[in-house]
């Protein structure tokens, strides 16, 4: 398999333009003559899926949700990034594109990122015409705040519920296409394999969630936006539902998977509280505008927090980053926190966490101002935790949050499966090896409204008259296929339930390939992850049958994948002799503890192509070139 | 005609029809109450009284004219509100045809959850007031006298179970308008910040006097304050 | 043992048309600070142990935003806490010793799949009657051409917090949707953008949401249990929207 990135020539803000140019298109009154799968109703599924509605093409929706509505986006709390510039603080285009290339760590690409920043434009303007409430100042213009990483005011948000209000917005797009006739919406039917004929994706195999019939559908083109992968470590601020099996399907059927080392981990999470914690929740990165991170200075010191007097406090982010200070990127103010715990300075019961303190703040603007910005995430968190945030500092703690890695896609979001697009949080495409702050509220619309709908059709009109019909024997294959790893999960029969093993794979995952990995450890985990796979497959318990609605099957379809990636994980972290982003290998960091990048040898995306269960897979390289940026180490100093 | 189908076919205008139907009605008992009043300041005022409304509209209008566009008019309001408020509880029945084994209201009180049997207790109650004070058919032990409305309301108040219906009717009556007070306006859309307080203290204000006022007819009969 | 002990009764349903029951659980030594969801996992998990079927339930987020969990817990949706969905309700508002009724929503739109599990679409179908501003990608004019006074962006943001979760419906005596359709009518008629089809679209969501669902006597319990706090004033406001169209006349859009 090669790589080709497909991206266009000539100066970069010319690309995409160039790009559109040369896509072929598939005339009006043929569209309706294609039928297009869109896997998932996230933000990146539900805007593809109404787009292309609009523009003709026959829709076929696929969710396991019982709406489109309930897609984990709707989670997002904080904002969305633009390049509009309302505020006059100096943003632009190319400062969008370049804070999201720096804050990706130099690992993404130039043309893909430059396209997001432009398209972030259009976004927002799309998002209020469709009736988006996003917060507005007095004299009726749309707000802004400022967010992790960089130092302009681009974010737009509604409340705390940026992700909510804009997936209504696709959302509400969506059943108008519904309504038309123009999509067709299956709910509760879980995606369970890709069929792939003659090389091209022609399908999908699917289990309904509620009778547990296995059915296969075929299309002309199959777009994933099936969103990301961090329940591998079972706690995590996903919903519980978020899975990779969509896209580890994708990949053991041809399609290649880029970077799967690179896992986001979010510094301001709820800590967890005990053992029948089930995921972790977000406080949303907006906090960290007014509130200020820090731990005491002395270890152990298990005083009350508003017993500590301010000298005996030790605010970490703004004593290493004074001109970002709390505002440092997310893998930077993460590692910073598990340094301070690993030194014996982390807080609460647990010892695993730091305080996020708003007293300052509400004595600088007052109650009411603190309340009206923040108001439902201080409840939120005071429901969760039973303590008052107004009265007392939050206490908050790394969690997984964001997989940066996915499947490999060029330029036109097209994986190495021609026919196969992927979108959204489900691919690799736009923030290297650390995400910045909403930026993939960005993403995923940019995808689904803007390109995919566009490059499609350059796929699309090469397939004339190319339809497959379900009788095909890789249909029939397929569908076999995934009967038959329902039922041996079904007929194992063992004493362990799913939830065990998940969490025990997570902990193996959280302690070793999280926010800190080292070659040593990466060996041992590959190596538990593996063995307990054979326990798993052996062992597990799944009560009930297939042909009823029963959650514990579906989960263990899930689980059973998250084992295979897991260890992909830890093979491509393996690989990557260097620190970047949110991959930490503390073989290579400098004298003060910083991530130590490698351009040289590491200037590359990892693609890995799958060679059969239990064989290696082959990596492949796509080389990064930096046209425009020259590299630099970041720094947030 | 087309067009009141079309409106009457929604649960809404069916709320809309409860909602201005329950506020003439409740204008008319209003007006009536305040008419019975005459009843404390002794038979010739009330009997003069009733006199008058049989010559309402006079000379303009023919005897008893008057009297029957409002017969008319409280015919036809009281039909729509009860014909109303049937089809909507059949709807909300068939909603959920499966109750809660255990089931808690954390904010519809005592008088929203009985605007139907209130009303059905209402109802009853006026056929049986018709009879007694209207049509005079012989419901009661004591003669009825057409020209002597005086009479007929003290002689029917001295016996203690007639009393007793007319309370419990008005109690029943007060509840019903406790909640329909306040909920036409929620029924027809008027609601604003400023003017939503009020939409409370009407309700209970205009509820409290009605049943105050009509009950207090029979007791005051009773207790001979009144004979 | 330490933390709570519980006596659960929670409905047992296999299928649509299966006649379901109570089954009796006792469950011991339930941390304060788990969520009622949380309480149910570790109830699952004994249950799993012993060879019985866990207990079914949607859920998703945990973050009281999607919308996917729910069910009555004694008598009232999401439980005895207003203003919280059921992944967001801690075991510390129960006592030691409690007994704890579960049952799912029961509407005659809501059929059950398996126990507390319940088919909502019957919500989409109102969105897609007209919960929505026509607006085709790429059509939209510059985001700051129109402006929106702060204060009515808010109160349309007050309705679009709706998570459709349905508690609505649950708990209203007459099996109404009123409160959702009146705060998704809200959300799109308070705003500028959304005035060209306003009249449409109330006529056309209650139309369908007549169809599907029982009607509104001014109960207030949909607003009392809704997680997001929304407000039977857009109840009004709905009320107020479909007899102003009805005047307009039907299907015609004149703000
Ligand atoms: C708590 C939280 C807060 C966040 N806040 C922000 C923020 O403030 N700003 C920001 O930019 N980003 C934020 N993010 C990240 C962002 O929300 C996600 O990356 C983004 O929403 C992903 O969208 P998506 O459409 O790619 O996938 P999702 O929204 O995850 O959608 C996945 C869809 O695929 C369907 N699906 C998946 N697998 C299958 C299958 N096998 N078969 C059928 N259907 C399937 C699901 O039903 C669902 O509809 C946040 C993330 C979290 C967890
Ligand atoms: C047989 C007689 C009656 C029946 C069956 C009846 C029934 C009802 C019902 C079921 C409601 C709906 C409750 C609600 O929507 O909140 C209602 C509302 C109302 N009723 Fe009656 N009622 C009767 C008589 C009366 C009378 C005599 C009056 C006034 C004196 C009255 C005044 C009202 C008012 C003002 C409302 C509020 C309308 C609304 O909520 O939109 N009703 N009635
Ligand atoms: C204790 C309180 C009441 C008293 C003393 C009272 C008295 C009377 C009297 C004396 C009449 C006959 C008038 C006449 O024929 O000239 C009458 C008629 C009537 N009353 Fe009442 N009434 C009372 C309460 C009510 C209530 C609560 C209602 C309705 C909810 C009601 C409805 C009527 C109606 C419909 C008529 C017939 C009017 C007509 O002839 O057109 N009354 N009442
Ligand atoms: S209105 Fe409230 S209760 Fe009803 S669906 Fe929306 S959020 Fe749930
Ligand atoms: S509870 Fe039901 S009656 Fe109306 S006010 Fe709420 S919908
Ligand atoms: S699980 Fe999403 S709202 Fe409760």
């Amino acid at each position: 398999m090669e790589l080709t990135a497909k991206i266009p020539a000539g100066p970069l803000d010319k690309k995409w333009a160039t790009a559109k140019f040369n896509c072929k298109l598939v005339n009006p009154a043929n569209k309706r003559k294609y039928d297009v799968i869109v896997v998932g109703a996230g933000l990146a599924g539900a805007s593809a899926a109404a787009t292309m509605g609009e523009l003709g093409y026959n829709v076929k929706c696929f969710v396991f949700h019982d709406s489109p509505r309930r897609a984990h986006s709707i989670a997002a709390q904080g904002g969305i990034n633009a390049a509009k510039n309302y505020q006059n603080d100096g943003d632009s285009i190319y400062r969008l594109f370049y804070d999201t290339i720096k804050g990706g760590d130099y690992r993404s690409r130039e043309a893909n990122v430059y396209r997001l920043a432009e398209l972030s434009v259009n976004i927002i303007d799309q998002a209020v015409a469709q009736g988006v409430p996003f917060a507005r100042e007095y004299g009726g213009q749309l707000e802004n705040r400022s967010f992790g990483g960089v130092q302009v005011s681009r974010t737009f948000y509604a409340r705390g519920q940026t992700g909510q209000q804009l997936l209504l917005g696709a959302f509400q797009a969506l059943e108008r296409q519904i309504a038309l006739g123009r999509v067709k919406m299956y709910n509760r039917h879980e995606m369970l394999d890709l069929v792939v004929v003659d090389g091209h994706a022609k399908g999908i195999v699917t289990r309904n969630l509620v009778n547990g019939k296995i059915d296969v559908h075929a299309a002309d083109a199959v777009v994933l936006g099936t969103g990301g992968y961090a329940n591998v470590f079972y706690l995590s601020t996903n919903a519980k539902a978020s899975n990779t099996t969509a896209i580890w399907r994708a990949y053991k059927r041809g399609a290649a998977f880029a970077n799967p080392c690179y896992t986001q981990i979010h510094p301001t999470c709820i800590p967890q509280s005990g053992d029948f914690q089930s995921k972790l929740t977000l406080m949303s990165e907006s906090l960290r505008n007014d509130g200020r991170i820090w731990v005491p200075k002395a270890q152990e010191d298990k005083r009350k927090a508003t017993d500590i007097p301010e000298g005996e406090r030790d605010y970490y982010l703004e004593r290493k980053y004074p001109s970002y200070g709390n505002l440092a990127p997310r893998d930077i103010a993460s590692r910073a926190a598990k340094e301070v715990c690993d030194e014996g300075r982390g807080i609460g019961a647990s010892g695993r966490g730091v305080y996020l303190d708003f007293a300052d703040a509400i004595e600088r603007l007052g109650r009411k101002t603190i309340e009206e910005r923040y108001g439902n995430l201080f409840e939120m968190y005071h429901d969760i935790t039973a303590e008052d945030p107004y009265e007392m500092p939050m206490r908050i703690y790394p969690a997984p949050h964001y997989t940066m890695g996915g499947l490999w896609v060029d330029y036109n979001l097209m994986s190495t499966i021609p026919g196969l697009y992927v979108i959204g949080e489900a691919n690799f495409s736009d923030h290297g090896a650390n995400r910045l702050g909403a930026s993939a509220l960005m993403q995923g619309l940019a995808d689904g409204y803007f390109v995919v709908p566009v490059t499609a059709g350059d796929y699309l009109a090469t397939q004339m008259n190319k339809k497959v019909s379900t009788d095909r024997p890789e249909f029939k294959q397929a569908a076999a296929d995934v009967k038959d790893r329902v039922n041996r999960l079904l007929s194992a029969k063992g004493t362990r339930s799913v939830d065990s093993f998940h969490k025990e794979l997570g902990s193996i995952m959280w302690e070793n390939c999280g926010m800190a990995r080292s070659a040593e450890g990466l060996k041992k985990a590959r190596k538990m992850v593996r063995e307990l796979k054979e326990q798993y497959w052996k062992n597990v318990r799944v009560l009930g049958d297939g042909d009823e609605p029963n959650q514990s099957l579906e989960r263990a379809g899930r689980v059973a994948d998250f084992f295979e990636l897991a260890e992909l994980m830890c093979i491509d972290a393996l690989d990557r002799e260097e620190s970047c982003g949110g991959h930490f290998r503390v073989e290579h960091q400098t004298a003060d503890g910083e991530a130590k990048r490698n351009d040289n040898d590491y200037l590359y995306v990892s693609a890995y192509e799958f060679k059969g269960d239990g064989a290696d897979p082959v990596l492949h390289k796509e080389q990064l070139e930096y046209e425009n940026l020259h590299l630099a180490t970041r720094s947030y100093k | 005609m087309a067009w009141i189908m079309d409106f009457y076919r929604s649960a809404l205008g069916k709320k809309a029809v409860m909602a201005i139907t329950g506020a003439f009605l409740f204008a008319w008992v209003f007006a009536h109450m305040l008419g019975n009043l005459k009843l404390y300041l002794g038979a010739e005022h009330l009997n003069e009284y009733a006199v008058w409304l049989k010559n309402l509209g006079a000379p303009l209008l023919p005897y008893k004219f008057g009297l029957w566009i409002s017969r008319v008019l409280l015919i036809v309001a009281g039909w729509l509100h009860i014909q109303s408020a049937t089809q909507l509880t059949l709807m909300n029945l068939a909603a959920r045809p499966t109750g809660y084994a255990s089931r808690d209201y954390p904010a519809a009180g005592y008088a929203s959850r009985t605007m139907r049997w209130g009303g059905v207790i209402v109802g009853l109650f006026v056929i049986y007031h018709l009879l007694h004070l209207t049509v005079g058919a012989h419901v009661l032990p004591v003669k009825f006298d057409e020209g002597d409305v005086y009479h007929n309301v003290v002689a029917g108040f001295q016996v203690w179970w007639v009393s007793a219906i007319y309370i419990v009717a008005n109690l029943a009556l007060g509840l019903h308008l406790y909640h329909g007070l306040w909920s036409m306006f929620q029924s027809l859309g008027l609601s604003s910040t400023t003017f939503n307080p009020w939409r409370r203290n009407f309700a209970i204000v205009f509820a409290a006097v009605i049943t105050l006022v009509n009950v207090s007819f029979p007791v005051a009969v009773m207790t001979g304050v009144v004979k | 043992m330490p933390g709570l002990n519980l006596t659960l009764h929670i409905w047992r349903q296999k299928s649509r048309d299966a006649d379901g029951n109570f089954a009796e659980y006792k469950l011991s030594g339930i941390s304060p600070d788990a969520s009622f969801l949380e309480m149910l996992d570790v109830l699952n998990e004994r249950l799993i142990e012993k060879g019985e079927e866990a207990v079914l339930f949607e859920h998703d987020c945990r973050e009281g935003i999607c919308g996917s969990c729910g069910m009555m817990i004694n008598g009232i949706a999401h439980g005895p806490i207003g203003g919280t969905a059921t992944c967001q309700l801690h075991m510390r508002h129960f006592k030691d010793g409690d007994d704890i009724w579960v049952e799912p929503w029961r509407a005659k739109a809501f059929p059950i799949i398996k126990d507390l599990i319940v088919d909502r679409s019957a919500l989409d179908k109102i969105i897609q009657a007209g919960g929505y501003i026509s607006v085709n990608t790429g059509s939209a004019p510059e985001a700051n051409m129109i402006t929106i006074p702060k204060q009515v962006q808010d109160l349309s943001m007050d309705a679009a917090a709706c998570i459709q979760c349905g508690a609505c419906v649950a708990q209203c005596p007459n099996g109404a949707a009123q409160l959702f359709t009146a705060a998704k009518i809200s959300h799109l008629g308070l705003l500028p953008q959304g005035q060209p089809e306003r009249f449409d679209r109330v006529q056309n969501m209650v139309e369908v949401m007549d169809d599907l669902f029982g009607s509104c006597t001014n109960f207030k319990e949909c607003e009392a249990v809704c997680p997001k706090e929304i407000s039977i004033d857009f109840i009004a406001r709905m009320n107020r929207d479909w007899i102003q169209a009805k005047f307009k006349g039907r299907k015609r859009a004149i703000a």
